[in-house]
């Protein structure tokens, strides 16, 4: 079957392939928010530490010729951001918030900064998983042809669904979140608490990263990231703090993301740059419908300033 | 224990003290201010320091080009003024907002939406009116423009519950691809080929250079602004009342003060700013609306809103040194063969050290007024 077989039918087959592919760093990322939010701290520097694990995911790639070193490395570099942020503030007075702001600055700087000499050097690619070998139709085989990590993630979305409900580890991030006095009367410490669970959040931000570098689009370049790090926060709220709210929340934004070069393959080039904007535009309606003056969101942890 | 009045600028007594008193606190708090502000600066340029000594390079070296890049000539001074000018703007459009309590980092929106309002109401008007006349209205555009953007944020804070820090990113996203959809559509001019753009102003509708100077009208502007401001917050009924609902909502809404019109119009006005900032890019830097817009003006603008501690007369001598560190980018780049990211990692580091002194606040007893009122 020829390019222009299938017509139209491009379109939506074009946006689902869209919505997986895009949608695996929001995957992480925003899961990665919602265990930081969950604990009752807000980490904004993810984009930073998306792209610094980006560049170091590509480098050690590049470097080593294993792509799975790559995801490790930028696992670990990812941690490494989150406990700065983590043990920042933790100090009285300091706004999480506006860390969050400035690790992002330092992240991208710092990734910008080490990551000039990978910007040639190509690296070997994350590996997919071939699920189209029954069809004929190319697009149909090259929407199923999917990113290991996209799957890895949704499993992640589950198991963290059933962990916050069912163990110990997650009942301990949710109380910290809802009541830090609760916390305290039990024996925790919140602190702790939230510098873990704010260096974990950051590590999955950065798998994120390694998505972008060594999957889609595969490069590392100063302009790798669209802000998914950044849309991650807007996604959570978005989700309630339900991972598996975050997964289809990835999946709706991606699918949005990839509804502009969707319509420009079949020839719709009328507000190309529109398009462009409509997983904002969804977001921010979204938003506006559920969020109410009077009273916190629903499921929103307690202690999140974000909602107050 | 009696107070001994051998200066009488400190002298304290019951009768002397309710006098007195403000004004003590007042040069503390200052005090204190500063002293934090430096040494946190301190701090920041000593890991910067490390960090340059790790990668074998020499910091001594880096801090000279960097101000001989900066500020070691009157072009250099000329060029980073020009650079602090759309910071200026761009900084009053989060510290405003900052002292109601609102974190609103979307400024870049304003600015590229404020370029193209600028360059759309410009082009009917080219050769029917003086250039004086033009920059009214372009500026006009830009600032309603501006202040229709940010001020949506903090409309939907209010009165919908959206967070705003969230919601002007989204819309920072939402005004880049409609500037991008204006510029390559309906506004582009068919002779901008790789770069599209609006039609260039003309050579005699360019904002020129102050006399004298090799730095834009947009210095003035931003100066005039950062001005306004204080005045608007320290001096005005309505940024006193702007700095009670930023204190405590609660106790503003008891005391019957319109929370949410001065939210919606504290932000509207810090989004006016914004706009005015792509107005100046485009009347006296680009001569056009294109995608250099997005340069991270809006970005910029937090670090030095929060380095100033939203104060706005302090954002002028902040973004006038951030002006300079951006630069000395160019030199450090050839003379120490070093990215051009150097600066953004500077600025990083300087950013996370000066708010995390955040916490020293009130540490001291040394800025205790009262402390001073016993000693002296």
């Amino acid at each position: 079957m020829d390019e222009s077989g299938i017509g139209f039918w491009g379109v939506p087959l074009a946006i689902f392939a869209g919505a997986i592919r895009v949608s695996t760093p929001f995957i992480f990322v925003s899961l990665g928010e919602t265990i930081t939010e969950r604990s009752g701290r807000i980490n904004l520097g993810l984009e930073g530490t998306l792209v610094f694990g980006a560049m170091s995911a590509y480098a050690v790639t590049v470097l080593t010729s294993s792509p799975w070193l790559g995801v490790l490395a930028a696992m670990a570099t990812g941690a490494v951001f989150g406990l700065v942020h983590g043990w920042i503030c933790k100090f009285p007075k300091v706004n999480d918030i506006a860390i969050g702001i400035a690790m992002m600055q330092f992240g991208l700087g710092l990734a910008f900064f080490l990551g000039k000499p990978f910007i040639q050097p190509a690296a070997p690619k994350l590996p997919s998983i071939l699920l189209g070998g029954w069809s004929g139709i190319p697009q149909v085989q090259a929407a199923l042809n999917i990113n290991v990590l996209f799957f890895i993630g949704a499993s992640l979305a589950v198991f963290l669904f059933w962990a916050f409900k069912n163990t110990r580890i997650g009942l301990t991030l949710r109380v910290v979140g809802d009541s830090t006095d609760a916390a305290r009367a039990m024996g925790l410490s919140p602190d702790t608490v939230r510098l873990l669970a704010t260096a974990v959040g950051s590590s999955l931000a950065a798998v994120g990263g390694a998505y972008l570098s060594l999957y889609y689009p595969g490069s590392w370049n100063e302009g790798i990231s669209s802000g998914q790090g950044l849309m991650a926060v807007a996604l959570v709220i978005f989700a309630r703090w339900n991972p598996i709210g975050c997964f289809l929340a990835a999946l709706l934004f991606g699918g949005a993301g990839a509804l502009g070069p969707a319509l420009q393959s079949v020839g719709v080039t009328q507000g190309y740059y529109l398009f462009y904007a409509a997983p904002y535009v969804l977001t921010l309606i979204i938003l506006i419908i559920t969020s109410s003056p009077t009273r916190s969101l629903a499921g929103a942890p307690g202690v999140l300033s974000l909602t107050k | 224990m009696t107070v001994q009045a051998n200066d009488p600028g400190l002298s304290i007594s019951a009768g002397s003290g309710t006098r007195i008193r403000p004004l003590l606190e007042w040069f503390a708090r200052r005090a204190e201010a500063v002293a934090i502000g430096l040494v946190a600066i301190l701090i920041g340029l000593a890991l910067f320091s490390l960090f340059i000594l790790v990668i074998g390079k020499s910091p001594v070296t880096l801090f000279q080009l960097m101000y001989t890049g900066g500020f070691g000539s009157w072009f250099s001074v000329q060029n980073s003024l020009s650079r602090a000018a759309p910071l200026l703007l761009t900084a009053l459009c989060v510290a405003l907002p900052a002292r109601l309590g609102l974190v609103i980092i979307g400024g870049e929106g304003a600015v590229v939406l404020g370029g193209v309002a600028a360059a759309a109401a410009a082009m009917p008007l080219l050769g029917l009116v003086p250039p004086a006349v033009l920059f009214v209205f372009m500026g006009l555009a830009a600032m309603v423009i501006g202040g229709l953007w940010i001020g949506l944020a903090g409309f939907l804070r209010h009165y919908r519950g959206v967070n705003e820090t969230i919601s002007s990113l989204l819309l920072a996203y939402i005004a880049i691809a409609l500037m991008n959809q204006f510029v390559e559509g309906p506004l582009r001019d068919p002779a901008s080929l790789n770069k599209p753009s609006t039609r260039p102003l003309p050579a005699e509708y360019m904002m020129g250079d102050i006399p004298g100077m090799d730095v834009h009208w947009g210095l003035i502007i931003g100066i005039l602004a950062c001005i306004l401001s204080w005045i608007l917050m320290e001096a005005t009924s309505y940024g006193f009342a702007a700095r009670i609902a930023g204190g405590n909502v609660r106790a503003a809404q008891i005391q019957g003060l319109p929370v949410g019109k001065l939210i919606t119009g504290f932000t509207a006005i810090a989004g006016s700013f914004a706009g005015l900032a792509g107005m100046v890019e485009v009347a006296a830097v680009q001569g056009s609306a294109n995608a250099s817009l997005a340069a991270g003006y809006g970005y910029t603008g937090i670090l030095v809103a929060f380095l100033a501690r939203h104060n706005p007369l302090a954002i002028i001598p902040v973004a006038i040194l951030l002006g300079g560190i951006d630069a000395s980018g160019g030199l450090i780049q050839r003379r120490m063969g070093l990215p051009d990211a150097t600066v953004l990692v500077l600025q990083g580091t300087l950013f996370i050290v000066i708010l995390f002194c955040e916490t020293f606040y009130g540490r001291f007893r040394i800025f205790d007024p009262d402390l001073w009122k016993r000693s002296a």
